[in-house]
């Protein structure tokens, strides 16, 4: 399917393969205003790329609830030794 | 204080999940220098444990990625004169993490380099033309309830530590610990484009992980 470059952008433009390509982009505010218009009208077309925007973003959010911050003890306790040895030898 | 330049710390980029209460990094880095033990208990606190997390994308074992930050916060207060307060004091202290653990790695000698060019992606999913060839089933809106099961984190977090390390070492730092993309790239020293490519990758990876084990 070829389109006229210069009529507003439709959602055949670039193929869903090229769209899925372009979401980190997308989503990190990284694409020039044409490819943005393109990927936008394509999203707004195909229910396809629009759900595999949605999963990219349930993955991040996911991936941003791994997190386990407990300090080990020990660990800190070494941090804080640490610090003393620098405190020490800086003071000589 | 003592003729020493006063330090401008940088700005948290947006949606960062450091906790940012308590005392700003630039008081807490002007009482570090008077020898103030309350002020690194606190700088430990906050970012001993992403160190190590991040650590953890160089070297596969647990206590090396331990000695690795340990190593790092030495690296910071031999280094605390000449800070400049140009990044943030999260991106130097990564930025350090990754040189240490780089040379770490060299004697670890750990995993092979797993060749990043692989399409971790979705190329077989379209059809020759580049159309889905089998859209994507619907599983976005049921996730959203899930999103918090400690199952769940537990499966990701097992999912993030068997990316190959380039695409982990991106993935941890700005899906897990949130950091803008311009900080990913000072402590990767990597180009913002690469960094997106690796992004990419990695994101796909989990996604396509997620989706097979119908976890939702």
């Amino acid at each position: 399917m070829v389109t006229t470059r210069d009529a507003k952008p439709d959602a055949h433009d670039i193929t869903c393969r090229q769209a899925v390509g372009l979401m980190t982009d997308y989503l990190d505010g990284a694409l020039g205003p044409d490819d943005l218009a393109l990927v936008e009208a394509h999203l707004g077309e195909c229910e396809g790329c629009a759900e595999h925007l949605r999963q990219i973003r349930i993955t991040v959010a996911v991936t941003g609830r791994i997190r386990e911050d407990d300090l080990d003890a020990r660990a800190r306790a070494d941090l804080i030794d640490l610090y003393r040895r620098w405190r020490r030898d800086r003071d000589l | 204080m003592r003729g020493r330049r006063t330090i401008t710390t940088g700005t948290d980029g947006q949606g960062e999940h450091s906790p940012s209460h308590g005392p700003d990094e630039g008081e807490l880095l002007r009482r570090l220098r008077t020898g103030d033990e309350e002020a690194f208990a606190c700088l430990v606190d906050r970012h001993h444990a992403a160190m190590v997390r991040f650590a953890r994308g160089y070297v596969r074992s647990p206590a090396v990625a331990e000695e690795v930050a340990q190593d790092a916060w030495l690296g910071l207060l031999r280094g605390l004169d000449r800070f400049e307060g140009r990044s943030s004091l999260r991106t130097w202290l990564f930025r350090i993490v990754a040189n240490r653990a780089i040379s770490a790695g060299l004697h670890e000698r750990q995993h092979l380099p797993v060749d990043d060019s692989e399409l971790g992606d979705d190329g077989g999913r379209f059809s020759q033309d580049g159309w889905w060839a089998t859209p994507p089933v619907h599983w976005a809106d049921e996730a959203v309830d899930r999103m918090v099961a400690p199952e769940l984190a537990a499966r990701v977090r097992q999912l993030v530590e068997d990316l190959p390390p380039a695409q982990r070492q991106v993935v941890t730092l700005r899906d897990v610990e949130g950091l803008p993309t311009a900080d990913v790239c000072i402590i990767l020293d990597i180009s913002e484009g690469n960094q997106r490519v690796l992004l990419h990758r990695a994101r796909a990876r989990i996604r396509r992980h997620l989706e097979q084990e119908a976890v939702w």
